[in-house]
This record gives structure tokens, sequence and C-alpha cells, in this order.
């Protein structure tokens, strides 16, 4: 009996022990596989920096030409005014609203494109052609319609993102599995529930590719705005990165390009997360 | 509400056909490239029935499936679903990623528009008839081939169809997953009014679960033979009535194709 319950207290022991394994290695594989992610992208930065610094090292325009050291300094005291605060929130602002209108009218405009063929036929190939445009051209008219003022970025921001928006809700559309179409008409799915049910979702990888894009032209088109309108009174990374120019500022103009880059990376990783959850959820993403 | 209306409809007697092609042709495309799929079927299938079409591939078996539907429309003559509902089920499962197996089922219910509760409950129970109870929450990607298909099947029931049409349903799956899902399918068609129409390229899988089997020439399609399937039930696919009256029908297929000079 009592030899009996002490072997009971063995194999739990045991069990605990082996729990206590399963969870110690999870975390390891969890962590190995954080790690396996997090080391090409440091070491690319310190192959960058060390290119950076060589290049300095070299002397090559050495009185213009900042280090990273100076540059990296610069931003990190920038961090601590105000001022880039406020100018980070002034054009994130813009992107957010200017992305989201775009986001709006791309996405009607994609939707009724893509049901209604006359306005494929007459558009169709307007909004591919749009999508091409760079945007910069469109602020001299921009700039001429609606003066130097927020209105006039905005009406560039829509212009160079919603074409790529309504293109990629247009593709998912068209390549809606026929039979996954067949099925949802057998289903009794008609016209609008049709449309709601399985067209749209089914459209949804397709769309985020387009949301992406939409994204990249509208951050370009917002710095093209915001350095070719400055408003004044109103600090924005362009204008700083205007002001940098006029003044010659070559260490505080790389810092704010790095400002520029490091939100553009976040803001593309945001959207690599949702395709990835999308491409997870319909078992498309390879294990 | 489907339900009342399933058990006031007198399940026999009233109509005593619940599909009738009447002289059925259907030609694809026009001129010297028009290609007759069909010529001129005629074919009854009483309520509660479960027919089984066969020919070699060409024969334009998908294409009548299609014409029951009201996917497409005939060239020429008639064809009449008594009840009028038809669910379909195709060879690939064709579920839709982005829903659950749960989800899947309970789309077909929303379409004709029960309740969230009523539809939730359901999608369990049909679930639960074809032995997938408890993955419901899946998502069809986590799901093997012979489990999509009973999701199928489930989302087919799910329509409450007078008339359940079946393109080559377990065609891609392997013998073995098949064989199960001939006893599951014999078992839940045992237990309501359900009519059949079954489409194969395999015989003996014809005999196995038809109560008549419907033999279609090729290049047009013509019925060229209407067999009775006289053997009881439970069958098995390797039973030697099976395998007898498979062979019968394969001798009569090959006839058929020689003369064609396939």
């Amino acid at each position: 009996m009592a030899s009996d319950s002490a072997a009971r207290g063995l194999v739990m022991l045991e069990a605990s022990a082996q729990l206590q394994d399963a969870r110690g290695s999870r975390l390891r594989a969890r962590a190995g596989k954080a790690w396996a992610a997090l080391w090409p992208k440091a070491l690319a930065i310190a192959i960058v920096l060390a290119g950076w610094q060589l290049i300095h090292l070299s002397g090559w325009k050495k009185d213009i030409f900042p280090g990273p050291g100076a540059t990296l300094a610069n931003l990190w005291d920038q961090l601590h005014t105000g001022l880039l605060w406020h100018a980070i929130g002034t054009t994130l602002q813009r992107a957010v609203v200017g992305f989201g209108l775009a986001v709006l009218i791309g996405s009607v405009v994609g939707a009724l494109v893509s049901r209604i063929k006359p306005l494929r036929a007459a558009i169709g190939s307007l909004i591919t052609g749009l999508q091409t445009m760079p945007s910069i051209a469109w602020f001299p008219f921009a700039i001429i319609l609606f003066g130097i003022s927020t209105t006039a970025i905005m009406f560039v921001i829509v212009l160079g993102a919603a074409p790529s928006i309504a293109n990629g809700l247009i593709a998912g559309v068209d390549y809606t599995p026929p039979t996954l179409l067949r099925a949802g008409k057998v289903m009794g799915l008609r016209r609008l529930s049709l449309y709601r049910y399985l067209i749209l979702p089914a459209s949804l990888p397709a769309f985020v590719a387009g949301l992406k894009q939409g994204w990249a032209f509208a951050w370009r088109s917002l710095m093209a705005g915001e350095l070719l309108v400055v408003i004044a009174n109103q600090p924005s990374i362009g204008v700083l990165l205007s002001t940098d120019q006029d003044q010659a500022d070559m260490v505080s103009a790389t810092a704010i390009i790095i400002v520029i880059l490091v939100i553009g990376i976040v803001v593309d990783s945001l959207f690599n997360v949702a395709n990835g959850a999308i491409r997870r959820r319909w078992g498309l993403a390879g294990s | 509400m489907t339900l009342i209306e399933r058990q006031a409809r007198p399940s026999q007697g009233k109509a005593s056909v619940s599909v009738r092609l009447a002289g059925v042709s259907k030609v694809f495309g026009r001129g010297s490239s028009a290609v007759r799929a069909l010529d001129r079927i005629s074919l009854q299938i009483a309520p509660g029935e479960f027919v089984c079409l066969i020919g070699a591939s060409g024969c334009g078996k998908s294409t009548l499936l299609s014409l029951v539907a009201g996917l497409e429309q005939p060239t020429a003559g008639e064809v009449t679903v008594g009840g009028g509902k038809v669910a379909f089920m195709f060879q690939e499962a064709a579920l839709f990623p982005w829903l659950t197996a749960a989800g899947n089922v309970e789309l077909a219910l929303r379409a004709h528009g029960s309740a969230k509760a009523e539809r939730q409950r359901r999608a369990a129970e049909l679930l639960e008839l074809v032995h997938l109870g408890g993955f419901g929450g899946k998502r069809p990607h986590e799901l093997s081939g012979g489990m999509r298909q009973r999701v199928s099947l489930a989302r087919a029931l799910a329509q409450d169809a007078d008339v359940l049409l079946m393109d080559e349903p377990f065609g891609a799956l392997d013998a073995m997953t098949r064989d199960v899902l001939h006893d599951e399918l014999d078992r839940i068609c045992a237990g309501r009014d359900l009519t059949v129409l079954f489409v194969t390229h395999n015989v003996r899988e014809a005999v196995r679960l038809g109560d008549r089997v419907v033999v279609l020439s090729s290049r047009p399609g013509r019925v060229i033979e209407d067999f009775d399937v006289p053997i009881g039930r439970p069958r098995r696919i390797d039973s030697a009535a099976v395998a007898e009256l498979a062979a019968r029908i394969t001798d009569r297929l090959r006839e058929e194709m020689s003369r064609h000079g396939k």
C-alpha cells in the first residue's frame, strides 16, 4: 500500500517534471523564433551603420557629410524636444486622415467599378493610369486649386492612394474562385447577399495588398506635399526637413530622414501583420 | 418555418415525380463550333429516389446537373423540379476558407433566412449528423479531404432542399474514406425524404449507392440504358451482387464506347 502510493507520487513527480520541461521548451522555442526574426534585421542595421561610418572615415565630403555618431546623437537630442514630436503628430494626423479618405473613396469606387460593367469600361483603365501618375505632378494643380493648405496635401494623398486601393478591391472581386461563386449561388446567395457574404470576404487578401500599396503611395505623396506646401506655424516633418535644407543643416536633415524611414517601415509592418493573420486564417501561410 | 413546410408537404402521392427532364437538349456555342452536350434526354425521378448518372467523360453529366440546379438553361426541352429547392455538392468541397466549418453551414442557413440562435443550433445538429460534432470551430484548411466533404454535405443538407445534386463528390477521396462516406450517405438518406441525383464515373460506386443507375452515352449525351438496382441495403461495395451488376453495366458502357471508336 505504502509502496503503491510512493510509486504514484513518483509518477506524479515525473509527470510534473515533464510538464515543466514542456513549458520550458515552449518558452525556448518562442525565444528562438523571435531571435530568428530579429538577428537578420539587427545585422542589416549594423552593416548599414558600419558602411556609413566607413564612408565618413574615408573623408568623402568631410565638411558636409555627417557620420552615424553625430546623426544619431542629433536624433536623440531632437527626440527630447517638443518640436519633433509635434511635427510627427501633425504629419501622422494628416497621414491618417488622408489615407482614411483614400480608403473610403477607393473602396467605394472599387466596389462600383467591379460590379458595374459600363463603369469598368469607362474608368477601369483610368484608375490604373492614375496609379502610375507620379503624385508630385499633381501639386501645381492642387496648389492653384486649393492654395497653400492642408486641403491641397489631402487632395494629392487621395489621388495617390485611392487608385491602388480601388484596384486591390477590383482584383479581389475578379479573382474570386469560380468554384466558390458557384457554391454560393446554389446556396441561394443572390446579388447583395452574394456580394456581402462571398465576394467581399473572398477579396480580403487582395484588398489588404491594395491597402499596403495605397499606404506607400499616401506616405510618399504626404512627404512631397509637406516639402512643397509649407504652411507657416504648423510644424510637420516636411517643414523640419525644409528648414534643415534652408539652414544647410545636414545632420538634422539626415536624422529626420531616419524618422521618415522608421515610420514608413513601422506602418508597413502593421499591414504585414494583418496580411499574415489573414493568410494563417485561410490556411495559405506556409508552416 | 421550413420544418413546418416539410411536414406539411405530402411526402409521396401529390407529386409522384421529383425531377422531370422532357426532351432536354443542351448546345454550347453556335454555328460550326457548336457542341451538343446533351441530346433529347428524358428522365423521371420519383421523390426520395437515389439515381446515379454514369458515363464516360464528356457525356454531359455535369451539364445535366447544372440544368437541374437552374445554373444553366436548356437549349430545348423542359426541366421541372417538384418542390423547387435544390442543393448542390461538388467534387471539391468549395468551403469558404474565411469561415469555420460551423460558419459555412450557418451561411447556408442564413440564405434561407433563419435567426442566428436557430442557425447555430441547426449547424451544430447537422455537423453532429455528419459525425463532425466538436469540429465546428475548425477552419477548412485544418480538416482532411473527407472531413471537408462531410462539412460540404452538412452545408447542402442545411438548405433543406427536396433535391440533392452531387457531382462526383467523393471523386477526389481515397477508397477507404469514400467507403465510409457511402455508409454515411446511406444512413442520412434513409432518414429523410430526399431525392438524390448522383454523378460518378465509378460504376461500382453507382451500384453501391443508387436505386437506379442511368447510363449516358458521350458526345452527345443520351440515355442509353436505365438499370434498376434490386440489391437490398445495407450494401457493400465489394459484395458479389454489386460486383455482378457493375460488371454488366461496365460491359454496356464498353460496348457504347467502342461504337464511338474510342
